[in-house]
C-alpha cells in the first residue's frame, strides 16, 4: 500500500466508519441516560431550579476558592490543554474547510502561528498531566488503565497533526494518513470513555446546579 | 450476609439510579479534584478518602446494568458483579468518612454531585446490612421509640416543664391552631435544652404562637443518613401527620442540619407530595421577625470576638446563607468570618451520621483539624452556629485539641440579647 492509498483509505472509509460508531455511540449513550429519567421535586423552591442549573454550567469553569493554591497543576494543565485543544481542533484553516464540508458551516481560521503554538501547549500540558497522573498518590490511585488509553487517543492527533504540519520524522503524506487514523482511534473510543464529558459535563453541572438553585445556593 | 440480601443491596441502588447519575458516572475524568475539596483527605493525606472513588460500588452497578456495553460485558462473564466483600471493604468509605457535606459537589469541575451519590449508594448498602452498627441502631430506636436516643415523650414534658420555669414562659403542647410547630433534635432535649426555652422567649417576645407535640418531637431522621428512604420516609410522614392534625402554618425545623434537608427538602419527595404547610429552619423564622421588626435587642451587644460554623446542610446543601449574619450583626459586635465561610466552609466532621458511628471517631477527631487551622487562623473566643450535631462534634474537637473557645447556639445568643421591655407582645404582624 502506497502513501496515498494509506491516506485514501485513512480518509475514506476508516474516519467514515469511525464517524458512524461515534455518531451512534454518543446516542445510544445519551438515550441510555434520559431513559432513566428523574423524578419531579415536589419540595417548595426558593429559587429557580434552572437559574441555577445554568449558572452553574458556565460557573463550574471557573475553579473554587483555594482549588489553585491546593491542584495547581491539574488546574493550570487542565485549562492550558483544553484551550489548546480547541484552538487547533477548531480554527485550523484545514480543519475548518473539512468542516465546511461536512456541515456547510465555517468561521474565519486563526493564523498558523497562533494554531502551531496552541498545538504545542496542548501537547506539553497533557505530558504534565500524564506525568502528574503518575506520580501524584491521588491521581495514579484513581487511575485505570482506561485513563490512559484515553490519554493516548486525545494525545496522538495532537502529535501527528503537529509532525504532519511540520513535515517532521515521516512523509508528509503517511504522517497525514497516521493523523487521520489517531483521529478515527480517537471517535471510535469516545462513547465508551470518560471522553463521553465533552458533553455530559453540561447536563451534569446543569443537574447539580438546578438542586442548588432550587434551594437558593449560588454555587 | 446472605445473597438474598445481596441482590436486594444490589436492586436498591438501581431503584436509585437516575438520569443525573448516569450523567456524574459519564463525566467523571479522574481529575481527583474533589478529594482537595474534602476534609478526610485534605486532613489524612489517604487517597482511598477520593470522594468519588467512595462511589464505586454505584458506578459498577450503573455500569453493569444501564449501559451497553457494561451489560455486554456482564453477559459474556468479564466483569465482576459487586459483591458482598466489595461492600464490607467499601462500608468505611461510604458511612465513617463521608459526612455528605458536599463539598466535593461543589467543587467537580465536570459538576457532579458527589454527595447526592453517597446518598443513593447508603440505600444499597442499608437494605443489605451494609450500614454501621451506631445508625443501625439508632434507625430501630428512631421507629420504634421516636428518637435516635430513645427519648421518650414523657423526658421531653420534664425538659419543656423545666424550660418553662427557668424562662417563666409557658409553653404549651400538642396546642391546635397555633402558627408554628417546633421541631427538636434529640441533643436539644437532652443536653442543649436552653435551647427550647431561648424559642419559648423569642416567639413570646415576637407575638407568636406556638408550640410543641408530643406525638412527634423528634426532628433528626436517621434514615436521611443510613440511607434508607423507607424510614426516612415514616419519620417524615409523623411530622407531616402532626403538623396538618395541629393545623400549624409553619413547622421549625430546630438548630440541626440534616434535619432541616430531611423535612424541608427531602420530605415531600419522600411521602410523595406537597405539603400543606410550610417547613422553615429556626434561623428563617428568626431572620422574618428581624426583617418584620419584631425583635428588640438591649444595649448589650455580645462584645467578644466571636464567628459563625455553617452548618454544611443548612447552609451549602439547605440554602439559609445569609440569615444568620443578619442576626449576628444585630446582637454581637466583633463578628469575624472564617476563612472558606458560607457556602465554602468546612465540615464539623461529624454530619451524616458520622456522629453516631463510634467506630468513625478517631477519624472524626483527626479530620477536626481542619477546623482547627480555619479557627487559628482568625483567634476568636467563641464559635456561634445553628446546628446542635456541629455543636456537640465543634466542642469534642476543640477539646481534643486543646482549644478554648465556646460553641454557641444562635438562638439562645440571640434570646439572651432581646430587650423585654420592648417586647411586641401579642402584636402579631
Amino acid at each position: 500500500m502506497t502513501d496515498m492509498e494509506l491516506l485514501n483509505w485513512a480518509r475514506g472509509p476508516a474516519l467514515e466508519w469511525a464517524t458512524i460508531i461515534f455518531v451512534v455511540g454518543v446516542l445510544v449513550r445519551f438515550l441510555e441516560m434520559s431513559l432513566l429519567g428523574r423524578k419531579p421535586d415536589l419540595s417548595e423552591a426558593r429559587a429557580s431550579a434552572a437559574g441555577g442549573g445554568w449558572r452553574t454550567v458556565w460557573r463550574r469553569s471557573i475553579p473554587a476558592p483555594g482549588l489553585v493554591k491546593q491542584a495547581p497543576v491539574v488546574i493550570y494543565a487542565g485549562y492550558a490543554f483544553h484551550i489548546g485543544l480547541l484552538i487547533a481542533l477548531l480554527f485550523f484553516a484545514p480543519h475548518i474547510l473539512l468542516f465546511k464540508d461536512v456541515f456547510g458551516l465555517s468561521w474565519p481560521a486563526l493564523p498558523f502561528f497562533v494554531v502551531d503554538a496552541a498545538t504545542v501547549i496542548a501537547i506539553v500540558a497533557l505530558l504534565v498531566l500524564l506525568v502528574h497522573r503518575l506520580v501524584n498518590p491521588v491521581r495514579r490511585f484513581l487511575s485505570s488503565w482506561v485513563d490512559y488509553l484515553v490519554w493516548a487517543v486525545t494525545f496522538l492527533p495532537l502529535l501527528t497533526g503537529y509532525l504532519a504540519y511540520h513535515r517532521m520524522i515521516l512523509p508528509y503524506t503517511e504522517m497525514l494518513a497516521y493523523h487521520m487514523l489517531s483521529v478515527a482511534l480517537l471517535l471510535v473510543v469516545f462513547p465508551f470513555t470518560k471522553l463521553m464529558h465533552t458533553f455530559t459535563i453540561f447536563v451534569s453541572r446543569w443537574y447539580n446546579g438546578a438542586v442548588s438553585g432550587r434551594k437558593g445556593v449560588q454555587l | 450476609m446472605s445473597a438474598l440480601n445481596m441482590e436486594r443491596g444490589v436492586k436498591a441502588m438501581m431503584e436509585q439510579i437516575d438520569a443525573p447519575i448516569a450523567s456524574y458516572f459519564n463525566s467523571c475524568v479522574h481529575c481527583g479534584l474533589c478529594a482537595d475539596a474534602c476534609l478526610f483527605y485534605t486532613e489524612t493525606g489517604d487517597p482511598k478518602y477520593t470522594p468519588i472513588h467512595k462511589v464505586e460500588p454505584l458506578r459498577r452497578v450503573w455500569k453493569q446494568e444501564y449501559t451497553f456495553w457494561g451489560k455486554l460485558m456482564s453477559t459474556l462473564g468479564l466483569s465482576r458483579r459487586v459483591t458482598d466483600a466489595d461492600l464490607d471493604a467499601w462500608q468505611e468509605l461510604v458511612y465513617d468518612s463521608c459526612t455528605m457535606c458536599g463539598r466535593c459537589s461543589a467543587v467537580c469541575p465536570v459538576g457532579n454531585d458527589i454527595a447526592y451519590m453517597v446518598r443513593k449508594v447508603r440505600e444499597g448498602f442499608a437494605v443489605s446490612g451494609h450500614a454501621t452498627e451506631g445508625l443501625a441502631e439508632a434507625a430501630i430506636r428512631t421507629v420504634n421509640i421516636g428518637s435516635p436516643m430513645g427519648i421518650k415523650a414523657e423526658t421531653l414534658k420534664k425538659m419543656v416543664a423545666s424550660e418553662a420555669k427557668a424562662s417563666g414562659i409557658e409553653i404549651e403542647l400538642d396546642k391546635p391552631g397555633v402558627e408554628y410547630l417546633l421541631m427538636l433534635s434529640s441533643a436539644e432535649i437532652m443536653q442543649f435544652h436552653e435551647f427550647i426555652g431561648a424559642v419559648a422567649k423569642v416567639m413570646d417576645h415576637a407575638g407568636a404562637t406556638w408550640t410543641i407535640s408530643t406525638e412527634a418531637f423528634e426532628a433528626t431522621n436517621t434514615g436521611i443518613q443510613i440511607g434508607s428512604s423507607d424510614i426516612a420516609r415514616q419519620l417524615v410522614q409523623r411530622v407531616v401527620d402532626v403538623a396538618e392534625k395541629l393545623g400549624v402554618k409553619t413547622v421549625i425545623s430546630p438548630e440541626c442540619g440534616h434535619a432541616y434537608i430531611a423535612i424541608r427538602w427531602d420530605g415531600p419527595n419522600l411521602i410523595g407530595r406537597p405539603y400543606g404547610f410550610q417547613v422553615k429552619h429556626i434561623v428563617e423564622v428568626l431572620d422574618e421577625f428581624r426583617a418584620q421588626g419584631r425583635l428588640h435587642f438591649d444595649d448589650s451587644k455580645e462584645d467578644m470576638k466571636l464567628t459563625f460554623h455553617d452548618p454544611c446542610q443548612m447552609v451549602r446543601r439547605g440554602g439559609v446563607v445569609e440569615q444568620p449574619r443578619r442576626l449576628l450583626d444585630l446582637c454581637a459586635d466583633n463578628f469575624t468570618e472564617m476563612p472558606d465561610s458560607g457556602v465554602w466552609n468546612w465540615c464539623c466532621g461529624g454530619g451524616g451520621g458520622v456522629s453516631t458511628n463510634e467506630r468513625a471517631e478517631p477519624l472524626r477527631l483527626k479530620v477536626f483539624s481542619r477546623k482547627k487551622s480555619q479557627l487559628d487562623s482568625i483567634g476568636v473566643k467563641a464559635m456561634v452556629t445553628t446546628c446542635s450535631n456541629c455543636r456537640n462534634m465543634l466542642e469534642e474537637g476543640l477539646e481534643e485539641y486543646g482549644m478554648d473557645m465556646e460553641v454557641l447556639s444562635l438562638t439562645e445568643l440571640l434570646a439572651e440579647h432581646l430587650d423585654d421591655s420592648k417586647a411586641s407582645k401579642g402584636a402579631e404582624a
